[in-house]
């Protein structure tokens, strides 16, 4: 049985919704009742049936309304697909990753068949079914990271690994949490982090650096992050801010269980065989609170974090201004009983 | 001298005397006086090697200081834009072991650097001094534009004029500190604009 794919949106009338599956499978961010950045890192190994983990690269229900978003932005702004020259190997690397996942995990929908550097690949959800060269860029519509990026969810950042550095050199980067891909392309992994608070004086970046350039090809990592959001808008780029910021000043005691969501990116660290790159899938998992508290313990403990966030994390995330409106609205459901360990519902 | 800041933000430091024998230098305004402050310390025939690339302020100051350095090409450019391509050719052509040294405005180093990069040296391997006004060289992550010389914090966007708050975070590809719409979430919040990068 494959998955059946929503009809919605993510802009204007946000009819984004996650059925009741996918509020169960929702990757919930804490696994305590507080939040202090940490260099949460562990090996992505195929997880429990019926998670966001049970495939290495996952496909769900918003698969195809993603992808119809993706090409919207990308319209509008085609700055946000960008590739250094030297960047089109590790872009071929990341096409057959994408593709000989989505085919494993998901093959009553894709189909991948080779014929040496003959390939086809078949996409059902989107009506796709190519015949290319492997490796010759003119036999494709796109280069090979915008046309496997245009079929896959989540934003990609490819970092090209040099002088014991990681270098932002490509991205495909449509559904970011406020950072812009043209801005920073072409930066080493602590100027592209350096407007983080906090985290440098930990010596987060410089950990996290090590462990990153030691990653092996078959050997993958992952960590979560999160962040909030105003409606269902995977947008949220910079480029637009001065457009979805305004949706921050709307949130009210009524509409907040609706209008505000917890973003989580599940993200990813994969080392690329033929060019030593590093691809870093940053996928974003959206769930608004009236979902996120049918499940009880994620309601109490959702309200202790975001309550004793320290202030420059919350200003960090743009949360000030409806900080005290989603506290006390999260309250009511927190009758101070103990929240049982890990990230899971009960 | 700019005060301590986020990674991304660069780090200047004092002009020396590097080996070798071509040596091209790139200055505006008070930037002259960073050259002439190395050329204090060089060695006689030190500028008999040396191309200087200069841009005076609005003051016009400082052309003589450097052209008694007596320097074996001296050019006076009216503006970077202006000096870019004569920049771009020298680069070009340059040699191996070609010393690269820069002074003035953040914005002048920063532009000079991203040539260099493109020309590909490392950015490194290149002497920076600044000296003179603290303005800023922005992109308005908007619209993309660049507006040059901002004085002030926040900033208005010389293109499409959204109030931007000028951050730290800088970009050598784009030789430029990004500006972000500072009052997005409510346009009708002006907070006041203060003269902050003199």
């Amino acid at each position: 049985m494959g998955i059946t794919f929503r009809k919605e949106t993510f802009r204007d009338d946000f009819t984004f919704r996650n059925s009741p599956e996918h509020i169960r499978r929702f990757p919930f961010p804490f696994h305590e009742d507080s939040y202090m950045y940490a260099v949460n890192i562990e090996p992505h190994v195929v997880g429990p049936k019926g998670s966001v983990l049970e495939n290495l690269i996952d496909v769900d229900e918003h698969y195809v309304a993603e992808m119809q978003d993706r090409a919207l932005v990308l319209a509008e702004d085609p700055l946000r697909c960008q590739s250094l020259p030297h960047m089109t190997l590790a872009g071929w690397d990341l096409l057959e990753l994408l593709m000989e996942q989505q085919a494993l995990g998901y093959p009553e929908h894709f189909t991948l068949t080779r014929d040496g550097d003959r390939w086809r690949w078949i996409n059902r959800p989107l009506g796709i079914d190519d015949s290319f060269t492997f490796g010759d860029v003119s036999t494709l519509p796109y280069g090979p990271m915008e046309y496997i990026t245009r079929q896959s969810q989540g934003d990609f950042c490819i970092l090209d690994q040099r002088d014991g550095n990681l270098w932002m050199d490509a991205g495909m980067v449509t559904t970011q949490a406020d950072w812009s891909l043209d801005f920073d392309i072409g930066m080493n992994f602590f100027e592209w982090h350096a407007p983080v608070p906090l985290a440098h004086e930990k010596g987060i970046f410089v950990r996290a650096l090590k462990f990153l350039t030691n990653i092996q090809q078959g050997k993958p990592a992952r960590r979560l992050n999160w962040t909030m959001t105003i409606n269902p808008r995977l947008d949220t780029s910079p480029e637009n801010y001065h457009k979805w910021g305004p949706d921050r000043a709307t949130v009210t005691p009524e509409n907040v269980g609706d209008k505000a969501h917890l973003r989580v990116e599940l993200q990813s660290f994969w080392r690329l065989p033929r060019s030593n790159a590093i691809v870093f899938p940053i996928r974003c998992y959206l769930i608004k609170m009236d979902e996120l508290v049918t499940q009880p313990k994620w309601a109490r403990r959702l309200h202790r974090v975001i309550r004793d966030l320290p202030e420059e994390l919350a200003n960090y995330k743009g949360l000030t201004r409806y900080r005290p409106t989603l506290v006390e609205w999260l309250s009511r459901l927190d009758d101070g009983s103990p929240t049982s360990a890990g990230f899971g519902p009960d | 001298m700019a005060a301590k800041s986020i990674i991304s933000r660069p780090v200047y430091g004092t002009l020396s005397l590097q080996p070798g024998k071509h040596h091209l230098f790139i200055a505006d305004a008070e930037g002259a006086l960073a050259i002439a402050d190395l050329a204090a310390k060089a060695p006689a025939d030190f500028f008999g090697g040396a191309h200087v690339i200069f841009i005076p302020g609005r003051d016009g100051k400082y052309a003589d200081v450097l052209e008694a350095l007596k320097p074996a090409q001296f050019y006076l450019g009216h503006s970077f834009a202006s000096a870019l391509p004569r920049l771009k050719q020298t680069l070009a052509n340059a040699h191996m072991g070609l010393r690269l040294y820069l002074a003035g405005t953040e914005g002048l180093i920063g532009q000079a650097m991203h040539a260099a990069l493109e020309a590909g040296i490392d950015h490194t391997s290149i002497q920076t001094e600044h000296r003179g006004s603290l303005a800023r060289r922005m992109q308005c992550v908007h619209c993309k534009g660049i507006t040059e010389n901002v004085t002030t914090q926040p900033a208005t966007c010389s293109h499409c004029g959204l109030l931007l708050l000028v951050r730290d975070h800088y970009s050598r590809r784009l030789a430029a500190f990004q500006g972000v719409c500072i009052n997005a979430e409510d346009r009708s919040e002006i907070p006041p604009i203060e003269e902050v990068f003199r």
